[in-house]
């Protein structure tokens, strides 16, 4: 048979390969009862952006706890049990009036899960991965978020273990709210870094 | 490795797909296949404890580039996590084929067996002024090449030392462990003026650095001159 030059064009769905390698692996009995369903509910569930509003909005009313964020990041989120794969070493950004912080991974993915909870589409694209980095104004403008021309945009790829999130500066006219109002306004793009929060 | 997936910078691509605040993500595992890439991972590394999460980074990077660019984000992790569990003897491909009940293509092989990490150098400062060292590896690593062989400062020392990505990235158990530096590089100086005006944070190992000595920087490259506009509008 001739070699063939062209690589080998695979016509199987993403979903019968997955099944499938699940398949060869419960067949030599090596998944564990429960294991799958458990991993599934820690990622999609345990692990969400609702975690991150909590640690903000906390920050933002508690100087003494903002400034345990600021220097230990781990500890301040650990005080929540907010930590576990993809979120051992963690790092708070701070916004000021000068300085708006955005997160990505432009090699792959990372994200601080239990933070953040997983990482959306758009953030594991091509697109983000490739633009952020360079273009980071121009991809916060077509997200959304226009920033006034004195405010310097910094990018932090997560390229080793720092598992970031930011904290933005606490909006104008939110001071009679209490820490459960401010959760509201702490989006998963805020903690990211592509949006501002905003008051409704 | 300077494969598809090192991608900060690459131009070409149109607008991410995403307005802030849209709630898309509340759906964490939109088919009901997805959350088997993560999960199985873990599965691997944490529970029969095959390979590291490097590894699974390294494995990914060697997807075929063709199909790297026309595959999913978590069917990229199922093909990786398959490929290891046949490298490390978990499974055979043969068990693979049949399950699937045609090829299952897996991740092409290594291009090189991993190296060390520099040891016993004295480590950097906040606010120290450090380049990227200017090398080129086949194999994983996690400095974006785009950094390569640019200056930037020291922001941050982590407090916990790490294995050495290009060691444990190719299996290597006894990587030696190293703390990681959050380097900040102006976008203008990575990419000139086709950047946007900002900052670059980028979080690297020790390994990946020199210091640059307070007595003078290396000269600076030779400017190149734009093209003559000799085309009529």
């Amino acid at each position: 048979m001739p070699h063939d030059a062209h690589p080998t064009v695979d016509t199987t769905t993403p979903a019968q390969r997955a099944f499938a390698l699940e398949a060869a692996l419960k067949k030599k009995h090596l998944i564990p009862e429960g294991y799958i369903e458990g991993f599934k509910d820690l990622l999609g569930r345990q692990f969400s952006p609702a975690n991150g509003a909590q640690v903000v909005a906390r920050a933002w009313t508690d100087p003494a706890y903002r400034e345990l964020l600021l220097r230990d990041g781990t500890a301040a989120c650990a005080e929540y049990g907010f930590t576990g794969p993809q979120g051992e070493y963690i790092v708070a950004i701070e916004d000021t009036p000068t300085v708006k912080n955005v997160i990505v991974c432009s090699l792959c993915s990372c994200t601080n899960w239990p933070v953040l909870g997983l990482p959306p589409e758009w953030y594991k694209g091509f697109e983000y991965r490739a633009r952020l980095v360079r273009e980071g104004r121009t991809v916060l403008r077509e997200l959304g978020t226009e920033l006034p021309d004195n405010v310097t945009v910094r990018v932090w790829d997560t390229s080793a273990e720092t598992r970031y999130l930011v904290l933005p500066m606490r909006p104008a006219g939110t001071g009679h709210m209490d820490e459960a109002q401010l959760r509201q306004l702490v989006t998963k793009d805020v903690l990211i870094g592509v949006a501002l929060p905003r008051v409704a | 490795m300077d494969g598809f997936h090192d991608l900060g910078g690459f131009q070409g691509f149109g607008k991410v797909p995403h307005t802030i605040n849209s709630l898309d993500y509340q759906k964490v595992f939109k088919e009901d296949w997805e959350h088997l890439g993560y999960c199985l991972l873990f599965l691997g590394a944490a529970h029969l404890q095959k390979f590291s999460i490097d590894e699974v980074r390294h494995a990914v990077e060697r997807i075929d580039v063709r199909q790297h660019v026309g595959t999913r984000y978590y069917e990229r992790y199922v093909i990786a996590v398959a490929t290891l569990l046949v490298e490390t003897g978990v499974l055979t491909q043969q068990e693979l084929d049949e399950a699937l009940g045609s090829p299952f293509k897996l991740a092409n092989p290594a291009h090189s067996p991993g190296r060390a990490a520099l040891a016993g150098r004295a480590p950097f400062e906040v606010g120290d002024r450090v380049v990227v060292r200017g090398e080129y590896f086949s194999g994983h690593i996690r400095c974006p090449a785009y950094v390569r062989g640019k200056q930037g400062v020291v922001l941050h020392r982590t407090t916990e030392k790490w294995p050495f990505p290009d060691a444990i990235g190719h299996g290597d158990a006894t990587a030696e462990h190293q703390p990681t530096y959050h380097v900040q590089f102006s976008a203008r100086d990575l990419w000139g003026s086709a950047a946007d005006d900002g900052l670059v944070v980028v979080d690297l190992f020790e390994s990946y650095l020199d210091k640059v000595p307070a007595d003078g920087t290396a000269a600076a490259p030779a400017e190149r001159r734009p093209a003559a506009q000799t085309v009529a509008a």
